[in-house]
């Protein structure tokens, strides 16, 4: 709906898409707002609100699917299902975590990672093409509990000073560095993971979608409004945008893998025995 | 729909992105967090259910296997055993079946031996008492004859007994004696 209004408000001089583009409007059109950390929002159901609900029933739905049937030799259903979950349990899980401990975070790191990845999906799916996970306040969440889980997970097994400790004094080091260091190390491993964790992955999807509609949007604006030779850069405009959409996909992938992965660095670091 | 538009435009250059939205941040955690726990409960259970049950199966199997191999080797060794001892036992048969043999064939020697050594012994015997019965008789028919012979050549009468057992004796003594002293 916003794109289309991106076009009409620029009849006669391209309007680049911007972050604007990305606060759709509630479906059913109301547009009742309220404020909120000095932000206008629109109060109602939006388009990536109903995609994270969707996600969450879509990826419970096939893994319970596929789950569901235990047979000693797997149909396809089963086959594919067994796949995704091996996948995430041993070549993350398990790989990284170590074989004593990793069980019990195989849940959370399984279903972050379709989940995710399904939300990153969304925004090549037609009729979707909307990357859930363009809106902050949906990543910051799923940050925070990663930051609570990996934290948690550490305080479990050093204790709330021991895992502080663990976290922010490198071992082999005495001294005045210590000053230095402790600080440092209380920074990049306590405060800055979830931030990076958050920002990465919410980035690179408003990015990502950002160029895509540039593209789409430029390469029309070229061939519409300013037609002639120069508008037939809007095919080369529309031929970049089908490219940098396969590209899209890997990043929509990689994105999830990465974050997944990081989670399971986090937990697997902070309840290590020794550094 | 077009005041919608416009304002869509007009916060194109107030919006920061970065800024969440209250709601999706709350939504966000609800629909993760129940994803998370139908998760953990229905599905995780299931596949580790199947994973573990495919493993016992595979193991199992292998198990089985392995038994199998081992009770055939050792009714093998078994059989083998059998057949070692069998063949044993025929050895120690043939062992004392010869021995017996032998032992047989000594025994026999032994008495063959034996019954020889008799009839020797008793043809020596035999022989001894013909001797001995032939010197008696000899003895007796030497001296009738020599005394008969004398006699008659010196034609004079030795009719006496003791005279003439006694020339007969002297004479045969005499002939013993040069007989060993010769011999020797």
């Amino acid at each position: 709906m916003s794109l289309i209004g991106t076009t009409v408000t620029s009849a006669d001089e391209f309007t680049p898409p911007g972050p604007g583009d990305f606060n759709l409007p509630p479906i059913g059109g109301g547009h009742e707002t309220f404020e909120w950390l000095g932000q206008t929002h629109y109060l109602g159901v939006t388009k990536p609100m109903l995609q994270l609900v969707l996600s969450g029933i879509l990826v419970f739905g096939f893994f319970w699917l596929a789950a569901r049937r235990q047979a000693m030799v797997p149909g396809r259903l089963q086959f594919l299902g067994e796949s995704a979950y091996g996948f995430v349990r041993n070549s993350m899980a398990r790989d990284i975590i170590g074989s004593h401990h990793f069980m019990k975070y195989v849940p959370y790191l399984f279903a972050l990672f379709f989940f995710i990845l399904l939300n990153n999906l969304f925004a090549s799916i037609p009729f979707l093409q909307f990357p859930t996970f363009s809106r902050s306040g949906m990543v910051y969440s799923l940050a925070l509990l990663s930051w609570l889980i990996y934290n948690i997970a550490g305080m479990r097994v050093h204790g709330v000073v021991g895992y502080f400790k663990h976290q922010c004094v490198p071992p082999g080091i005495k001294g005045p560095m210590l000053i230095l260091l402790v600080p440092l190390e209380f920074f990049s491993n306590i405060v800055v993971r979830p931030v990076t964790l958050a920002l990465r992955l919410f980035a690179n999807m408003l990015a990502g979608h950002l160029l895509l509609i540039l593209f789409a949007l430029g390469g029309q604006h070229l061939l519409m409004e300013v037609g002639g030779a120069v508008g037939a850069v809007g095919i080369l405009a529309w031929v970049l945008f089908i490219l940098i959409a396969f590209l899209e996909l890997l990043v929509q992938f990689l994105q999830a893998y990465v974050f997944v992965l990081l989670n399971a660095m986090y937990i697997s670091g902070a309840i290590a025995e020794e550094h | 729909m077009h005041k919608v538009i416009l304002l869509a435009a007009e916060e194109e250059h107030e919006l920061n992105p970065l800024l969440p939205h209250p709601i999706e941040l709350v939504l966000s955690l609800v629909v993760f967090g129940i994803l998370l726990f139908a998760v953990k409960k229905f599905v995780v259970p299931a596949f580790e259910k199947t994973f573990a049950e495919r493993t016992s199966a595979i193991e199992g199997g292998l198990k089985a296997a392995e038994t199998k191999q081992a009770e055939a080797d050792a009714k093998l060794a078994e059989l083998e055993k059998q057949l070692a001892d069998a063949r044993h036992e025929a050895a120690r048969i043939r062992e004392e079946a010869r021995e017996q043999g032998a032992a047989i064939v000594a025994e026999m020697r032994e008495q063959a031996q034996a019954e020889s050594n008799r009839i020797v012994e008793h043809g020596k015997t035999q022989i001894e008492a013909e001797r001995q019965q032939a010197v008696t008789s000899l003895r007796a028919e030497v001296g009738t004859l020599a005394t008969g012979l004398a006699g008659r050549i010196v034609g004079e009468s030795l009719d006496d007994e003791a005279r003439q057992s006694r020339v007969v004796e002297r004479f045969l003594a005499e002939l013993e004696a040069d007989q060993t002293s010769g011999v020797n």
